[in-house]
């Protein structure tokens, strides 16, 4: 394997709700490799989503330690968390999460909007984004323009514009039919081998994880088994 | 200005809250405006009143006459640089619905003491050469349509002729007086005492002094001074600087300033809480989009920065809108309220202090929806999709 991009070390994410805890990870341990593409798997609440949060620094662990490309998120500040997604981490979401009120362009722009770069060449960067998922045609096309493939696809964009060291896909493919879904796997299947992004993504498809390079099930926190 | 675009399409996301937040807005500062305009017109004698001027009036009241024998009297006062004697005339121009001031004065004497009546020198001498000269405002003149060499006709309503040469009063228009700064009272015709007395017969009296002192800061002394000349005469006199003759008289209406200043202040409350609504809204339906921004790597203080500039862009433009809406009707408000507000326009101060509430009740609006999308959790946002 690869030299360790992430590492998870024993860690614990409790969610308190009222006077109610939940334990969503139990002393997880984890390497993800440079330039693997991992999808994790496991049931509703086995706490795959919550241990993608905590790779992309947007939730902390309770215990623990996650260090990903020398970073270690528990000890970062809100400010530098934020700045290290901007720079290093592209997310994809089931729902697209595009902002309706803006163009395909201008949503895959957004992420630049925190750089210094002008604005030619923040909409040139956008372009080119949107050439590497097919979607150049489509720029000046608000969200409800485009169908729930295309959305997905912008929305890859928007993940790959600011060249992120690692993507986190949370069930890329979970609001799009077979076809559809399978063109967007091809899609992150090409950032993965071609442009050699690291690729962590959550699903519950198994024929979606197949198209991974290693799966692992999760099951109440914890890791069950792992395939190649 | 590379959000501006993801501001503006924010607001545009919802465009019939926006537009009708935007019109109350808009509406609430045409109405600071409208107030303020008139506040100042108010005001606006108090202003330009100089401290170095004194009025000395009747004790009893103004209307009431003084001796004119006790303008030596006062000029011999220590501390005095100049004085001279004014009277209110009170006439009616065709109809007395046609109110403005007609004050008899000695014209050279009112144009020495009050330097912000601008008249051309050839028109000045013209005046003070002919007895039935008369000068008058430029405001006054373009209300009635006067121009220099006119014959004005103005009915006496108490000072009757008693020459027999028929009730009227011919004033012969010869000169135009501008004022020096916007606060100057423009809607005043001066003339001739001594044409005054010429026609009722010389009476040997006068409505008030005007004084002017060399030293404002003897002002007080000098006034006690003046008044005291007079102690136990049948005409006992109270002289009070100008500035504070003018503040006594507004208050006569009321205290128009503070009643103007509530008038807004709840005007602007209620555009709080509209305007507070609208943020509130707008960044409630918009949780998920916040998280999104943070994931993306958006800053809590950048999110604030964008909740606050949304809800600037939208005060500020409708403020700004209704500023300019205000400032350009005044011209044409102006012949509708000059009879009771000779003064009226939007002063600049006013405009700034409009700005700079537009500023604070952007902030105020968009303070408390800042504040919670900054401190919003991201997989909490996300969740509330």
């Amino acid at each position: 394997m690869s030299e360790a991009l992430a590492r998870v070390e024993a860690v614990h994410k409790v969610y308190r709700r009222g006077a109610e805890t939940v334990d969503v990870l139990n002393g997880l341990d984890l390497e993800v490799a440079t330039g693997e593409f991992l999808a994790l798997m496991g049931p509703s609440g086995s706490g795959k989503t919550t241990l993608l949060n905590l790779l992309g620094g947007l939730d902390r662990p309770t215990s623990g330690r996650v260090v990903v490309g020398g970073q270690d998120l528990g000890r970062a500040s809100g400010r530098e968390l934020a700045r290290w997604r901007a720079r290093h981490v592209g997310f994809v979401f089931q729902f697209y999460n595009l902002l309706p009120v803006l163009t395909a362009e201008r949503n895959v722009e957004l992420p630049l909007l925190l750089t210094r770069l002008k604005r030619s060449e923040r909409r040139r960067r956008a372009r080119t984004a949107l050439e590497i998922v097919g979607l150049a045609d489509r720029a000046s096309h608000y969200p409800s323009q485009l169908s729930g493939g295309q959305e997905q696809r912008v929305g890859i964009a928007r993940a790959i514009v600011n060249d992120p060291t690692v993507i986190l896909a949370d069930e890329p493919t979970g609001d799009l039919d077979r076809a559809t879904g399978g063109e967007i796997l091809d899609l992150l299947v090409a950032l993965n081998e071609r442009h050699g992004k690291t690729v962590v993504m959550v699903t519950h498809d198994p024929l979606a994880a197949d198209r991974a390079t290693r799966v692992l099930h999760l099951d109440k926190g914890v890791l069950a088994e792992a395939s190649e | 200005m590379k959000y501006l675009p993801l501001l503006w399409r924010n607001l545009m996301r919802r465009k019939a809250r926006t537009l009708f937040t935007f019109l109350s807005v808009a509406v609430a500062f045409f109405l600071f405006g409208l107030l303020m305009a008139v506040k100042n017109g108010f005001e606006a004698g108090i202003e330009i009143a100089g401290q170095d001027r004194l009025l000395t009036i009747h004790k009893v009241s103004i209307i009431q006459l003084l001796p004119l024998r006790y303008l030596e009297q006062i000029r011999a006062v220590p501390g005095v640089a100049a004085a001279t004697h004014s009277t209110w005339f009170g006439g009616v121009y065709q109809d007395p619905k046609n109110f403005f001031p007609q004050i008899a004065v000695e014209p050279e004497e009112l144009l020495d003491l009050y330097p912000e009546y601008i008249v051309p020198s050839e028109q000045r001498q013209r005046w003070v050469a002919t007895r039935t000269g008369a000068i008058v405002g430029r405001k006054l003149a373009e209300r009635f349509g006067w121009q220099v060499g006119d014959r004005i006709p103005i009915q006496p309503t108490f000072w009757r002729p008693q020459d027999g040469d028929g009730d009227t009063y011919e004033f012969d228009l010869v000169g135009l007086y501008e004022g020096a700064t916007p606060d100057v009272d423009e809607t005043q015709l001066f003339f001739h005492h001594d044409y005054l007395m010429e026609r009722v017969g010389d009476m040997g009296q006068v409505g008030w002094y005007v004084v002017s002192v060399a030293d404002p800061e003897r002002a007080d002394e000098v006034a006690q001074a003046i008044d005291g000349l007079f102690a136990n005469s049948p005409a006992e006199t109270k002289t009070t600087t100008e500035k504070a003759f003018m503040q006594g008289f507004a208050q006569q209406v009321g205290n128009t300033g503070a009643l103007l200043m509530a008038i807004v202040a709840v005007v602007f409350f209620v555009i709080l809480l509209i305007a507070g609504n609208t943020m509130a809204q707008a960044v409630r339906e918009r949780t998920a989009e916040v998280g999104v921004l943070k994931t993306l790597g958006f800053t809590g203080p950048t999110v604030l920065g964008l909740v606050l500039g949304e809800s600037l862009l939208l005060v500020g433009g409708a403020a700004g809108l209704g500023l300019i809406l205000i400032w350009l009707a005044v011209p044409g408000l102006r012949p509708l309220v000059e009879t009771f507000l000779p003064v009226f326009y939007v002063p600049a101060r006013s405009l700034a202090l409009g700005a700079s509430l537009a500023v604070a009740l952007g902030l105020a609006s968009g303070g408390l929806p800042a504040w919670l999308a900054m401190r919003l959790e991201i997989v909490e946002a996300l969740r509330r999709r």
